[in-house]
């Protein structure tokens, strides 16, 4: 019981030092705080106890100390507030360039693509020193991927991806816990996340068997499922041309204007009739029910291969073929 | 004083009628007071139960004392009859009837009957929670999270939410009963600013428990119409969105946690106030505050998503709202510590909660700085560091608060004295077992053991067996008191009107009071806390 | 404001001891209903929530649900609730002039109009259940997705929008039940001569009560069944 004891968590991403500093000082600002008003309630229960002929004195108040004791710890607070939110910026907004990883979760289970194809269950093998970037969806219920080393958490919902992003900066195995309650083996859906020094990592890569890449699995099932009839590379086809429109603005037909990214991709395959682009008629049929997550994956990560990266600028990208149909 | 005619024991609420229709068919605020103290009491020992059962599960890694889906049912029914059937109702339901309408002047709430409707209500959803956990229990977590718990769940969820919507309009009904009596029922004299922070606070109270419960209320309704009439509204597989459900939850759930520590707080004011003989400093910014976290309360919900897939600027527009709400909180703490200085005090049972109330509630109240911090927040979030932050405010906090108050106000409520001694002990052995039960969890939650967990790896097991030890004991402390409130009915020393020589109109009658409170309308002339004029009492136990 | 006049109690036969006087007690129960009424609007408000977020998602699913609704029959009840709610208003004057049999008229027309309105909502409902627009397996919307080439009607978040109809006029139609009630109570009482100038409190809340069950249709009518009713192209 006493072999393995620690108190602190491991620090193994280049955030969680960060995130500790944070902590620390509120440990020692809270700390303060707790001693400072306990010091005060002691000395005044010891030199103020009842005692007979002394009466207590009535005080009113003081406006003053009312306004002091409010506006110091309300500037006390916002400066957690900005250096929180500055942390919590950096963790929500992944690195251009980050190897991506496709996370898929089920009851109870965790279920992991690399883009090279190498797939995993329960454990995720990284290089150190590599921006991560996961991508993750649901099967069933709501879960969450959680990395105590990294100070990473992010929860995993049923219909749409989340993100979540880390660099590895120490070798070891570290914990992978659900942290959103699932059912009857939430605390059995652990894993782990084996961190290895590059070599090692190529070592592993090639060592698995993979059956392609996620992107090439992505374009045999584009031309299975009749994908490319309607969405041609010319722009002669009834839907959108795909090629190079990852991370564009998309204007579409209510007016909206979208990011394409990896959940308007899924809605778009999944519910066609929410995402019209502007110009083209809702006929793409609905492929839910039709299509696993992991096809969708492999398909989500095709389309972005379509487009070079990292793309440069932000130009709005016409999808609206040669006028066939009459405008509405 | 005392003459042989004088023995005869005087006409009050207990003794005015016998019976167990006079006791289930009153309107009497006091009697109906009672009847959630009985209520209430079992249920946090069913609650406590399931806390004993899930420690000693945790006490080694593996899951070897219940079975995994006993576990999950064990933690989530702790947490719904610990908050829906114990610490919602407790002090308000108890402390707040039998006092609110002794504390204006009234001789009962505006709605006797309505309040008696109340507390059936609150049987009634109880009865049907107790047949939900002897037929199978619910295993969704208190918290009900789609689509879990509408497409996934193989227990009692339909039951479960039925009894917690109406218990809902059971303090729904209480919040409204004080509202309307605290505006239309004061005695002549009483105005707003002579009232006690008591009646400011439970106001503040009632207003969340009646804008928030509705809220809960429909989003239980609408999970179990879509259990039982399979309506989609939460289905991810037909275009619902998990993120609904938890906003319209945590929209009330979060006020909920208000309405758990207001009252607290309210019976702390007047605890602190009668042992430091004083008026408590800041009496308009305590009252002010009360509103104060009651409306901003109500703003804050979204803390408990931030890793739930909301977008970046609403998790910070939360952040910054929830670091506002502390304020108020802050600023009771400083005024009640700022209240002892040059005060007279003593140290009795009801004041030893109060201290131990300051200590933990800034505890728990501070690391929920820790918890509105975003970049904190993501790593220990769902870790048993959430767990131990509620645990001091609601069990550090609320239950102190209780405990406090029904010891200070024992003598009005029963007409007798609890055994001081006894009720020192159990307030030390309450707040060293709750300390050594929920301190080791707030490292467990650092180092990143998740809550919820059956099993666990083995390098959290120390913290988790000093936890247990701490929960036997903070156990003793609980089941003290019950033992001997009892035992006092019968033997403790018969007490005065005013034994403390506390301010307040309450301690104005006798005790027990008389059914109708008061012989004559009083007329009052007085700030609240009049202290200067109140003779301390010479020692604690005055016989009448 | 009677927050604190020290009274000498005139009791009339409705007098509650508690109260100080009358008007104590008057003020009382129409603070206490108010307060009541703002309960069920957060009520009604969490289903008003979820109805914002899937009409801005699902706008397509929802216009094709709500045309599919029979917009006279909504109209006609519309106008139902709307002259329930005018002898409401009526039979509270009525109580003020002491006008009893006017008042029990009132009460009963009331309740009459309650009835037809219960009836023919049951009657929409039937219709969703022939046309199979219940939420759940027997649900099917290929008739909506046949009446609408131009755009493809996703049949799941179609759910959606008559799961939140039956939901939404579900719970509005228990309120109009318990409506019905109270009014059945009232009318009795008001029968046996309770009511009078003096003391007509249950009239007044009971017709607050009335009226705002009346308001949360006003709000239904609209956003369920008037959605998009611009002729079919």
């Amino acid at each position: 019981m006493f072999d393995n004891f620690p108190l602190w968590p491991a620090r193994a991403s280049a955030g969680a030092a960060n995130v500790d500093a944070l902590f620390i000082f509120l440990l020692a600002l809270s700390a303060f705080m707790c001693l400072a008003i306990f010091a005060m309630i002691l000395i005044f229960a010891t030199i103020y106890r009842r005692r007979r002929g002394v009466e207590a004195e009535q005080i009113e108040g003081s406006p003053e100390l009312e306004i002091t004791w409010s506006i110091i710890p309300m500037g006390i607070f916002l400066a957690i507030f900005a250096w929180g939110a500055v942390i919590y910026f950096h963790e929500r907004t992944p690195p251009r360039g980050a190897s991506e990883v496709y996370v898929v979760a089920k009851q109870w289970m965790w279920k992991l693509e690399h883009q090279e194809g190498q797939r995993e269950i329960n454990e995720l093998h990284v290089p150190v020193g590599r921006d991560v970037k996961l991508i993750m969806t649901s099967q069933d219920v709501v879960h969450s991927f959680y990395v105590p080393a990294f100070r990473i958490k992010q929860d995993v919902l049923p219909g749409r991806y989340t993100t979540a992003w880390f660099r590895a900066t120490k070798p070891g195995v570290y914990h992978l816990f659900c942290s959103q309650y699932c059912g009857t083996m939430h605390s059995g859906m652990i894993g782990q996340v084996v961190v290895m020094e590059p070599a090692q990592y190529e070592a592993w890569l090639s060592g698995g068997g993979t059956s392609g890449s996620l992107a090439a699995s992505g374009d045999t099932l584009f031309q299975q499922l009749g994908c490319s009839t309607c969405h041609r590379s010319d722009s002669q086809g009834r839907g959108p041309n795909l090629v190079g429109i990852f991370g564009k603005p998309v204007q579409l037909e209510d007016g909206r204007t979208l990011t394409v990214d990896e959940n308007y991709l899924r809605t778009c395959i999944l519910s066609p009739s929410k995402n019209v682009p502007s110009g083209f008629k809702p006929i793409m049929p609905v492929f839910q029910g039709l299509v696993s997550e992991e096809q969708i994956t492999a398909l989500v990560a095709y389309i972005k291969s379509l487009t070079p990266s990292p793309a440069g600028g932000q130009a709005s990208v016409s999808l609206a073929p040669k006028p066939q149909y009459p405008k509405e | 004083m005392a003459t042989l005619a004088v023995t005869a024991e005087r006409e009050n609420y207990l003794n005015k009628e016998y019976g167990i229709r006079s006791w289930l068919l009153t309107t009497d605020h006091k009697r109906i007071a009672l009847l959630y103290l009985a209520s209430i009491t079992f249920f946090f020992f069913i609650g406590g139960f399931f806390a004993l059962l899930i420690r000693l599960e945790l006490l080694t890694p593996a899951g070897d004392l219940v079975q995994a889906d006993t576990y999950n049912k064990l933690f989530s029914m702790h947490g719904q009859v610990m908050i829906f059937f114990f610490l919602i109702p407790s002090i308000p339901a108890v402390l707040g009837n039998f006092l609110v309408p002794l504390m204006i002047g009234a001789k009962d709430l505006a709605f006797p009957r309505i309040n008696l409707l109340s507390w059936y209500l609150y049987i009634i959803a109880g009865v049907i929670y107790l047949h939900c956990i002897v037929t199978g229990g619910v295993d969704t977590g208190w918290t009900f999270y789609t689509p879990f718990s509408t497409a996934f769940s193989n227990t009692r969820v339909i039951e479960a939410g039925i009894a917690i919507f109406i218990a809902g309009f059971s303090s729904i009904l209480t919040g409204l009963n004080f509202v309307v009596t605290i505006h239309r029922m004061r005695a002549p004299g009483m105005t707003w600013s002579r009232l006690p922070l008591f009646i400011w606070a439970h106001y503040a109270t009632s207003i969340i428990q009646l804008l928030g419960t509705p809220v809960l209320a429909i989003t239980l309704l609408l999970v179990v119409f879509e259990r039982a009439f399979n309506l989609g509204i939460f289905d991810p597989t037909r275009g619902g969105d998990p993120l609904l459900f938890q906003h319209l939850f945590w929209f009330y759930s979060h006020p909920a946690v208000y309405i758990m520590i207001l009252p607290a707080m309210a019976v702390e004011s007047e605890v602190v106030a009668c042992f430091t003989r004083k008026r408590i400093f800041g009496y308009n910014f305590v009252a002010m505050s009360s509103i104060a976290i009651a409306v901003f309360g109500f703003l804050v919900w979204a803390h408990h998503m931030f890793v739930a897939g909301i977008s970046l600027y609403s998790a910070l527009i939360f952040s910054i709202l929830s670091y506002l709400v502390a304020v108020p909180s802050a600023i009771k703490v400083f005024n009640w510590t700022a209240t002892m200085y040059k005060g007279s005090i003593s140290f009795t049972t009801p004041m030893l909660y109060a201290f131990g109330f300051i200590g933990l509630f800034t505890m728990g109240g501070l690391t929920g700085l820790f918890l509105a911090c975003l970049g904190i927040d993501v790593h220990v979030h769902d870790t048993y560091f959430v767990i131990a932050h509620f645990h001091y405010i609601m069990v550090g906090g609320a239950v102190m608060g209780y405990l406090g108050g029904l010891h200070f106000w024992w003598p009005k409520i029963s007409g007798r004295m609890y055994p001081e001694g006894w009720g020192r002990l159990a307030a030390l052995l309450v707040f060293a077992g709750f300390n050594l039960t929920f301190f080791p969890q707030f490292i467990l939650g650092y180092m990143g053991m998740p809550r919820r967990y059956w099993q666990y790896p083995p390098e959290f097991q120390v913290l988790n067996v000093l936890s247990t030890a701490g929960s036997t004991i903070l156990a003793v402390g609980y089941v003290l008191p019950m033992v001997y409130f009892l035992w006092s009915m019968r033997y403790g020393k018969i007490a005065s009107d005013n034994p403390w020589g506390a301010a307040g109109l309450e301690w104005q009658t006798p005790s027990p009071p008389p059914t109708f409170n008061f012989d004559e309308t009083p007329e009052v002339t007085w700030e609240a806390y009049n202290y200067e004029e109140i003779p301390a009492p010479a020692e604690v136990n005055v016989e009448r | 404001m009677s927050d604190s006049p020290i009274a000498i109690e005139q009791h009339g036969p409705e007098h509650l001891h508690h109260f100080a006087d009358a008007e104590q007690q008057r003020d009382a129960a129409s603070l206490g209903m108010w307060l009541f009424l703002a309960t069920e609007i957060m009520f009604f408000g969490g289903m008003f929530l979820a109805y914002l977020v899937y009409r801005s998602w699902y706008y397509n699913e929802f216009a094709a649900g709500s045309r599919s609704l029979d917009i006279y029959l909504g109209t006609i009840n519309t106008a139902v609730l709307i002259c329930s709610s005018l002898t409401v208003a009526l039979g509270v004057r009525a109580a003020q002039m002491g006008n009893r049999k006017l008042l029990v008229i009132l009460l009963l027309l009331t309740i009459v109009f309650g009835f037809a309105f219960l009836g023919i909502k049951g009657v929409e409902w039937y219709q969703k259940y022939e046309e199979h627009h219940i939420p759940g397996r027997t649900f099917n919307a290929d008739d909506l997705v046949r009446d609408y080439p131009q755009i493809h009607i996703d049949q799941r978040p179609e759910q959606i929008y008559f799961s939140l109809y039956f939901a939404m006029t579900g719970l509005h139609a228990l309120h109009m039940i318990i409506g019905v009630g109270i009014f059945v109570l009232l009318t009795f009482h008001a029968w046996k001569g309770r009511y009078t100038p003096k003391y007509y409190t249950p009239i007044e809340i009971g017709g607050l009560y009335w009226h705002f069950v009346d308001i949360v249709w006003i709000y239904l009518f609209p956003l369920l069944y008037l959605i998009d009713r611009k002729p079919l192209r």
